[in-house]
């Protein structure tokens, strides 16, 4: 049951969502809703090729729509130095095309004008000449030696961009060579979009008078682009205002900077008013950031026990026209190290190398902290092969397998230090919540019935909360995190972070954190965060990282309030400091529990009546850089049943049990457990942004690419265990991608499971009815 | 997502909907619901300089049942069908649910679903199997045509520019004794039929096949009516042996595409089940009324 905030104590209670009465109710002030006096429109001229060379643009006509004011082209562009800008991937992407488009959609000029609709017109007027090239859609075929060169920028001639690798490879090679049982998979993770319900945009608002530039854009990470867009334009950094108002949804979409974005802050400096320009849905699925398209393939080997002795992975990362991934710095295919997963690998290998071709550029993280979901994905996937192969039931392999409670701190033969974990714990939990045995049972009567059912488990390990600042930054800066906490004389505090929520819940759950440090409620605290001028400086909310970094700082930054409030209530109380103690709720005097002053009295002694010499007010802000990252994990059991007839997969059942440490409000959790099992369904059974051979996008919208409704969705059933991280302030692991991360597999292996019994080890999303029943057929199953 | 400019016109008769239909010829199309020409408008595949809003022709939003049959008002929302209740033809409410959403569901029109004539249409398919027939009026005629020789080609009806689509007439089935299913497969709610197979069978007091109607949509470029399988059922007792002959012979109607949706060999096989599962609910259900 759901309870107000204005419970003492609040930290692990289900408290109503604070945003909600105003979200729910459509009264949120998201980009779009924005209207500023004397506002201009953009639109974009748009590619319809995926490769071409551009003869020629001319603008006569387009410039003749009333109320046009301005044309901006590659070359405009050229002449300033911003044709091209810096990627969050240390690639470069172009902003207006000069010389050739790269893929489908991509921009090529910007108009703005006095009305959206004339800026659309003039944009259908914009005359392009262009030559077709050859396009290249398949990173296979890119790799080719003979294969059309797309990147004509670079020094290198080719069409790969980086080659990755961590781990041993001779090991791993020698493990391999020498283990009794070894399965080989390849494993396609197609490219999907995060497609958030609310598309990009910004408004770009110069004020010559003032010289200072307010930037609403949505992002993720304000404070991040207001750097990036001082080092692309040369705008002083703190002549720019970033503000990210509500957000609906970004999913990693909202983490980069996009030529729109470019265009229109150049377009509103030029013309010295403000210029809006938002995506229509197209234009967000074709040309912003997509994920995955990761075609990788793994060999474990094993004891005939089933013990897993090595794990080697080679990938090819599809990245389309430039790398425009928002992964950390020193992390060109994210945390894809992750890969051994939740199990102990002696020894383990991986490699990626990262492809150009004819699409969209990306990819980004989307719900997952970089390339984690393709990991998470491909391990459990190639453990469920070994388990086939050795007969053994998936979840004995995988019990045979796991990280015990006391090797943790645990060393991954990838690099990576996990904090905790109990993972037999975990599973126990899920088996006994979905009745294992029960359903085991049930199956095989089903089966014998003549029934494609089957079940299906994924245990994986996440990776979140980047970073420390030893390994992580994005374009030199560390990946810190922060809060602000001032306290007003009447008791009531605001605290800003530099991370920026989409839906994470952050305006209850930070209240949470910080009521419970000081003895308020939640209702008391105000969150709010978005704004660079008032917020202090952080990197944003992606990869699940705001609870392990900014959660952190808020806790901490609460506790240096505490500090001093101890000082303020031992001065109240008349007693020394020593003897003051914190009861969770009020600062009591030791030994006389009945003398105890609260936050309210303290804050107001801050303001009116101070020890002598201390300094007035109460107000603390921390920057919290994390020792280690986190590693939420979970346990996930599908079941699944097959239409003989029209190759539908239903899923009967679904049971999530995630292990995120200390949860600060459980239906905020399950309601973020919801909605990524949501769309891990979706990756699983029906989104794919699919291109022809001719590199045009088959699904730019959401009659073609589908996303899930309550309609489609199965019947979450979800549980908990707790194991709290060490190193965080208060224990807490960050949730929001583990559903997105561990779903994908459990749905498939419960695919294959169904289908085991005839030889199938591996079938590939989306499983749409039509490919299901092209398996079904193959093996004779259909109806 | 931004229509080109256009003019709007909202008249209140037919005659000022025939003027401004000469007035302006190709320039000129009739809106009705919507749900199909604005999607169109806003993508700029379609860019009619002047629209002509026939909502306000009241006359043609209502039903009339007579002992000949049902006359439907083009102007019928999709949502107005789903919650009527005509017993004698119970596959306009089996269908009805299947179409898209609510919110299209509240705005879309059964005429403006035949006019459109997508051959995915849910409607289609079912009033092909009702035997429907179509009203189309002009300054200067009124006429009526059979529903299948209304629909000509994808996308394309028999209506000449300066008519209006007015009514659809479904003729009372051959017996009270009616059944009716509507399969569709669809990838998520919302979306078009992969398939659709609309079914509806009369039958005599023996249990006999009196009238048997059976239309499939996205089965090919037109939305059509499996005409040998119907006459397949005719006359015969319906049982599972009969069932298993009729939908082995309608997979083999339609002339489907292979597209993102799935094989041409897909989706007939798709048919052949569906047209099984329905007629087999039917049976089932004209079991249970027997022997209550
Ligand atoms: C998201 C979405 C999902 C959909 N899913 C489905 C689905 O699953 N199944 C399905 O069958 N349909 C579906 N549709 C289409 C929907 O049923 C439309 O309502 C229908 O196709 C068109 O009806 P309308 O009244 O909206 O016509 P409009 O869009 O107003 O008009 C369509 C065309 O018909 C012409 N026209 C309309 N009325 C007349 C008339 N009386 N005389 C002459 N010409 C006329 C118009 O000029 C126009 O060319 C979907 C639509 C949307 C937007």
């Amino acid at each position: 049951m759901a309870i107000e905030a204005t419970e003492t104590r609040p930290l692990g209670k289900a408290i109503k969502r604070k945003e909600d009465p105003r979200l729910v109710r459509g009264q949120g002030r998201y980009l779009d809703d924005i209207v500023l006096p004397g506002m201009l429109y953009m639109a974009l001229a748009r590619s319809p090729y995926a490769h071409a060379r551009i003869k020629e643009i001319r603008l006569d006509q387009a410039y003749q729509v009333p109320g046009v004011k301005a044309i901006l082209t590659g070359a405009d562009l050229e002449k300033m130095n911003l044709s091209w800008m810096p990627t969050l991937a240390g690639d470069r992407q172009m902003v207006l095309a000069t010389g050739k488009v790269l893929f489908q959609y991509q921009e090529v000029a910007a108009v703005v004008a006095e009305s959206r609709a004339a800026a659309e017109d003039a944009v259908q007027l914009i005359e392009i000449d262009y030559e077709p090239l050859a396009p290249v859609v398949d990173p296979y075929a890119a790799l080719k030696a003979d294969a059309p060169l797309l990147r004509e920028d670079r020094d290198q001639k080719d069409n790969h961009i980086f080659h990755w690798e961590v781990g041993d490879r001779k090991a791993t090679d020698d493990a391999l060579a020498s283990s009794p049982v070894v399965v080989k998979e390849f494993i396609r993770m197609p490219r999907v979009h995060p497609a958030p319900v609310e598309p990009c945009g910004c408004i770009a608002d110069y004020q010559k008078a003032t010289g200072k530039l307010t930037w609403y854009v949505t992002s993720q990470a304000p404070h991040a682009h207001r750097t990036v867009l001082a080092l692309v334009s040369g705008l002083p950094e703190h002549m720019i205002h970033v503000i990210s108002p509500d957000i609906g949804g970004g999913f990693g979409n909202k983490v980069p900077v996009y030529p729109g974005y470019v265009c229109s802050v150049v377009m509103s400096l030029q013309l010295g008013r403000p210029v809006k320009w938002v995506e229509t849905r197209t234009e967000n699925i074709a040309t912003t950031n997509f994920a995955r398209d990761y075609h990788m393939t793994a060999e474990i080997g094993a004891t005939q026990e089933g013990i897993v002795t090595a794990l080697k992975v080679a990938t090819i990362a599809d990245h389309g026209a430039f790398d425009a991934a928002a992964d950390p710095s020193k992390f060109p295919a994210g945390l894809f190290s992750i890969v051994t997963g939740s199990y102990d690998f002696p020894v383990a290998f991986a490699e990626v190398d990262g492809v150009y071709t004819n699409k969209a550029p990306g990819g980004v993280a989307y719900r997952c902290s970089f390339r984690v979901t393709e990991a998470s994905y491909l391990i459990e996937r190639v453990m469920n092969t070994l388990a086939l192969k050795l007969n053994l039931d998936p979840a004995e392999i995988r019990r045979r397998n796991f990280i015990r409670p006391e090797q943790f701190p645990y060393q991954s033969p990838l690099g990576w230090t996990y904090d905790s974990g109990n993972y037999d714990a975990t599973l126990n939990e899920a088996l006994k919540l979905v009745d294992y045995e029960q359903l085991r049972k049930q199956q095989a009567e089903r089966r014998a019935g003549g029934e494609l059912v089957g079940i299906g488990i994924s245990t994986f390990t996440e990776i979140v909360g980047a970073g420390p600042s030893n390994t992580f930054d994005i374009l030199g800066i560390k990946m810190f995190d922060s809060c602000e906490i001032r306290i007003h004389p009447t008791g009531k505090a605001i605290a800003r972070l530099g991370t920026r929520h989409q839906g994470q819940g952050h305006e209850t759950t930070f209240a949470q954190v910080i009521a419970d440090e000081l003895g308020m409620t939640a209702a008391d605290v105000l969150i709010e965060e978005g704004d660079t001028d008032t917020a202090p400086y952080g990197l944003g909310t992606y990869a699940s990282r705001s609870t392990p970094t900014a959660g952190g700082a808020a806790a901490l930054a609460a506790r240096r309030i505490r500090q001093k409030a101890i000082q303020i209530a031992a001065h109240l109380l008349e007693v020394s400091p020593d003897d003051v103690e914190w009861n969770g709720e009020k600062f009591a005097a030791k030994g006389l529990e009945s003398r105890a002053v609260g936050m309210s009295e303290v804050a107001l002694a801050a303001y009116t009546n101070l020890p002598e010499g201390m300094e007035p007010g109460l107000e603390a802000t921390y920057y919290y850089d994390p020792p280690n990252l986190t590693f939420p994990n979970g346990a996930y059991v599908a079941m699944v049943a097959i239409d003989r007839g029209t190759g539908e997969v239903k899923v009967e059942r679904f049971v999530a049990v995630d292990d995120c440490g200390t949860v600060i409000n459980p239906m905020v959790v399950d309601g973020q457990v919801h909605g990524g099992l949501t769309e891990g369904f979706g990756i699983a059974f029906m989104q794919e942004i699919a291109y022809d051979e001719d590199g045009n996008n088959l699904a730019p919208n959401f009659m073609e690419y589908l996303v899930p409704t309550a309609v489609e969705a199965p019947h979450w059933e979800t549980g908990r265990t707790v194991t709290p991280s060490p190193h965080h302030p208060i224990g807490a692991k960050g949730v929001g991608e583990s559903p997105n991360v561990g779903s994908p597999a459990a749905f498939v292996n419960a695919v294959v499971d169904a289908l085991s019994p005839y030889g199938v080890t591996n079938v590939e999303i989306p499983l749409f009815p039509w490919k299901v029943w092209n398996v079904l057929k193959e093996l004779g199953l259909t109806q | 997502m931004f229509p080109s400019a256009f003019e709007y016109y909202a008249p209140k008769t037919l005659d000022e909907v025939y003027g401004l239909l000469a007035q302006y010829g190709d320039e000129a199309k009739i809106l009705a619901g919507g749900q199909s020409l604005l999607p169109m408008m806003k993508l700029r595949l379609a860019a009619p300089s002047v629209l002509i809003d026939i909502g306000s022709l009241g006359h043609l939003s209502s039903a009339t049942e007579t002992a000949e049959g049902l006359s439907m008002g083009a102007l019928m929302r999709h949502k107005t069908i789903e919650t009527s209740h005509w017993p004698h033809y119970p596959l306009l409410r089996e269908t009805a649910p299947w179409i898209a959403d609510p919110l299209v569901r509240n705005r879309g029109t059964i005429g403006g679903s035949l006019a459109h004539a997508d051959p995915a249409a849910d409607w289609g398919a079912a009033l092909l199997a009702l035997g429907a027939s179509v009203q189309i009026e002009s300054r200067d005629r009124i006429r009526h045509m059979a529903l299948e020789e209304f629909f000509v080609d994808l996308y394309t009806t028999a209506l000449e520019p300066q008519e209006v689509l007015t009514r659809i007439v479904i003729p009372v089935p051959a017996t009270a004794a009616t059944f009716a299913r509507y399969l569709k497969l669809e990838r998520k709610v919302g979306d078009f039929a992969v398939v659709g197979v609309a079914i509806t069978v009369s039958l005599a007091i023996d249990g006999t096949v009196a009238q048997a109607g059976i239309g499939m949509a996205a089965m090919s470029g037109v939305p059509f009516a499996a005409h040998q399988t119907e006459s397949l059922l005719v006359g015969r007792q319906l049982t599972p042996a009969l069932i298993k002959e009729v939908s082995e012979s309608a997979s083999q109607e339609g002339d489907p595409e292979s597209d993102r949706r799935g094989s041409a060999e897909y989706k007939r096989s798709m048919a052949r089940v569906f047209v099984e599962r329905g007629l087999s609910q039917i049976l089932q259900q004209w079991e249970s009324t027997q022997s209550a």
